[in-house]
């Protein structure tokens, strides 16, 4: 697969991006098919198509992130939720208001970007302190630091506690458990004239666009959705731009021979330690980004946002995609999120909706046992009615199917040079007068 | 030779006239090892070896196994931090300093068993070696502006990676990947890449170990063109003959500490290591 996939992008005039391209309109007629096959009208595929887009490319920015750490310089960061948290959270306590009404928490009331860049910095500073002790030791250490380090940080977001506390005389609070409300999404302020009510009169643009989509059909909601869905595509696009810099640097170049051989890299004068430690804190700064662009289409955010789960969803697409690759990253995260995440539940949906399974039987026995009686119906029924759990399933066979016969997932194969310049270039050397062979 | 290292050979054969017609002190050592002790538990695999390491000078160092040789190579590269005694580099102390702190003042090893970094492409691994790479910074390797001028160093660099491949003969295989090379092939790849560190004096733990004689002539013939540059070699080599027939002195090890240290001629007649070799008792 990964072979045709080079062959395809090769032939794709384009390349990469006409790979990424390629995957997306693959994603899209598939789950146009189920939802006319479903009988969604437009707004139900418009908002079928955005969903899908929207996850897809909230797990490319994140398998993007951990592929500097893990596919680069081989830093095994299993803590991304918890760096994510961290992102969200603090942006959303420096953004809350000083004054909040009855039952509001209290924040430092600072402008959104101030609060998105003071998320980024909080990720990686708590990165650094994760990543100072740990990368002294192998690399196995840095795993259970940061595993163990994304549950302390969820655990304290979560804690009663720490629901409301001021320090220095200033009140802030993380809501413990019950989370915490995060400030508007500025998309809203383009479509509404008050942007926390979607109920208020829309602007300008809003008239026309509502004005434009609704004629077919889409409803607003759905409209403002897809413009916050598209501002994420536009920033999976500045981050593949980033890391791929990055990569095909002198810098990417030190990681590459880390991930390596660390050994050869501090023999031949290389400080890896700190290229080390400036690449888990861009990383984590990435992760908390993405987290705050991720919880940024909600109004609330709590700790259970962040399980452990998560980070094994975001290295479940990292490999699939094949770490190392940039454009593996993000054919992962759109391949994760329609095929395992998403795809089950509408297959399960039309199922239902074609084959009348009747009632799923209450236990696995109940399931199995008519299968004497070559009765499959119960059995499937059953595994319909346990889909969210079947999919935790699925996900771990196409785990460990990759990591059985393709370790490098689709595209972890392809090495990218790394350099700025293109090495194969040779400098042009004198012609020699002799024509003859060297030496 | 590649143009770059050339030059600072050249350079560096004129600071030390200089010093020399102004009747300074005499120009330090490259290496001074003194007292150098490394114990692992019980096992004291290296016990007080002292040696020097002459200016321009391809130095042997020999000793049956379990001498004591590569842990002494560890100890003055940084790989290993040694429990006693000195290692100065041109009268400079790098006792105990990292790998990294060595190789940037000029003192760069290569391998026993040779590592090269098998998924990255030849030019790739010579191209990871060179110092001072304004793109070894973040924020300079990202931002529009100062790539520019990263991109242009890389343009200088790759020119003499080229020429460094050129010089010892693999630049038809810079493009393959490094596992894909032949033992003798990796052996002068590490070389290639060592010396495109610019270094003063390099440590070259067994380059010939596993590498065909037509390539062992080849990689020979390098290090001596490269010591008539004014590079100075320490080399630990298993093969007595390479050891006689290329090196004007030899010191020699046997249970961690040095036995001799002369000219060929003369270790070759030595009761000690005569005795050290055949296994008898010192």
């Amino acid at each position: 697969m990964g072979v045709s996939a080079d062959r395809l992008s090769a032939r794709l005039p384009g390349g990469d991006g006409a790979l990424i391209l390629a995957v997306f309109l693959a994603l899209y007629a598939g789950f146009g098919l189920l939802g006319v096959l479903l009988g969604l009208d437009a707004n139900g595929l418009a908002s079928t198509l955005q969903r899908i887009t929207f996850f897809a490319a909230v797990y490319a920015l994140l398998a993007l992130a951990l592929n500097l750490q893990w596919g680069y310089a081989g830093l095994f960061n299993i803590g991304v939720a918890g760096f994510m948290a961290v992102g969200v959270y603090t942006m959303a306590m420096l953004t809350a208001p000083t004054d909040p009404g009855t039952g509001g928490l209290p924040g430092l009331g600072l402008p959104l970007p101030v609060g998105i860049v003071g998320g980024m910095l909080a990720a990686a500073l708590v990165g650094a302190l994760a990543a100072l002790p740990a990368l002294r030791l192998k690399a196995d250490y840095l795993a259970i630091v940061t595993l163990a380090l994304s549950e302390i940080i969820r655990i304290v977001y979560n804690s009663t506690s720490l629901r409301t506390f001021s320090i220095a005389g200033v009140d802030l609070g993380t809501g413990g458990s019950q989370g915490l409300a995060l400030p508007t999404n500025p998309i809203n302020a383009l479509f509404y004239s008050d942007a926390r009510s979607p109920a208020s009169p829309p602007t300008a643009l809003g008239e026309a666009a509502f004005g434009l989509f609704g004629a077919a059909g889409v409803q607003h909601t759905t409209v403002v959705d897809w413009t916050y869905t598209l501002v994420l595509v536009v920033f999976v696009w500045l981050f593949y731009r980033l890391l791929s810099r990055v990569g095909n640097s002198p810098f990417g170049r030190v990681l590459k021979a880390i991930r390596e051989d660390e050994l050869v890299a501090r023999s031949l004068g290389k400080d890896t330690g700190r290229f080390k430690i400036k690449t888990f804190m861009l990383g984590c700064a990435l992760m908390g980004l993405g987290g705050i662009l991720w919880q940024g289409s909600q109004s609330y955010v709590s700790p259970n946002n962040f399980l452990p789960i998560l980070t094994f969803y975001i290295f479940i697409a990292l490999i699939i995609g094949g770490s190392g690759s940039n454009t593996g990253s993000v054919i992962g995260g759109a391949l994760f999120v329609g095929l395992l995440f998403e795809g089950p539940t509408f297959v399960r949906r039309l199922v239902a909706q074609q084959i009348p399974l009747g009632d799923a039987p209450d236990t696995f026995v109940a399931a199995v046992e008519p299968l004497a009686s070559l009765d499959v119906t119960p059995l499937l029924a059953y595994a319909l009615g346990n889909l969210a759990s079947l999919r935790f399933v699925l996900a771990g066979v196409v785990l460990v199917y990759f990591v059985q016969t393709r370790p490098k997932g689709l595209l972890g194969h392809r090495k990218e040079i790394a350099a700025s310049v293109d090495l194969s270039e040779r400098p042009n050397r004198p012609a020699r007068a002799d024509g003859g062979e060297r030496r | 030779m590649s143009r770059a290292g050339g030059t600072a050979a050249v350079e560096r054969a004129a600071e030390e006239t200089e010093t020399g017609t102004e009747a300074g002190p005499p120009a330090a050592r490259p290496l001074r090892v003194r007292n150098l002790t490394k114990r692992f538990g019980g096992l004291t695999a290296v016990d007080g070896a002292s040696f020097d390491v002459e200016e321009g000078s391809l130095t042997g160092l020999i000793g049956p196994n379990g001498a004591g040789k590569s842990t002494t190579f560890d100890c003055i590269t940084g790989v290993r931090r040694p429990d006693g005694g000195s290692v100065h580099l041109y009268g400079e102390e790098i006792t105990g300093l990292p790998p990294y702190a060595v190789a940037e003042r000029g003192l760069v090893r290569t391998f026993q068993i040779a590592r090269e970094l098998k998924e990255m492409t030849v030019i790739e691994n010579v191209m990871l070696a060179p110092k001072d790479q304004r793109g070894e910074r973040l924020w300079r390797s990202v931002l529009p502006g100062p790539r520019r001028a990263v991109i242009e160093q890389e343009r200088e660099l790759r020119e003499r990676a080229w020429e460094t491949l050129e010089f010892f003969e693999i630049d038809h295989l810079a493009e393959e990947y490094a596992g894909n090379l032949s033992g003798g092939q990796r052996k002068l790849l590490e070389l290639a890449r060592a010396l495109l560190t610019d270094p003063h004096v390099l440590l070259l733990d067994e380059p010939l170990a596993g590498v065909n004689p037509v390539l062992e002539e080849k990689l020979l013939g390098r290090i001596h063109d490269l010591r008539a540059e004014g590079y100075t070699f320490l080399l630990v080599e298993h093969d007595m003959d390479v050891i006689m027939n290329n090196c004007e002195r030899v010191i020699v090890m046997h249970q961690g500490r040095v036995i001799a240290d002369d000219a060929p001629a003369a270790i070759m007649e030595d009761e000690r290591v005569i005795d050290a070799y055949l296994g008898a008792n010192v």
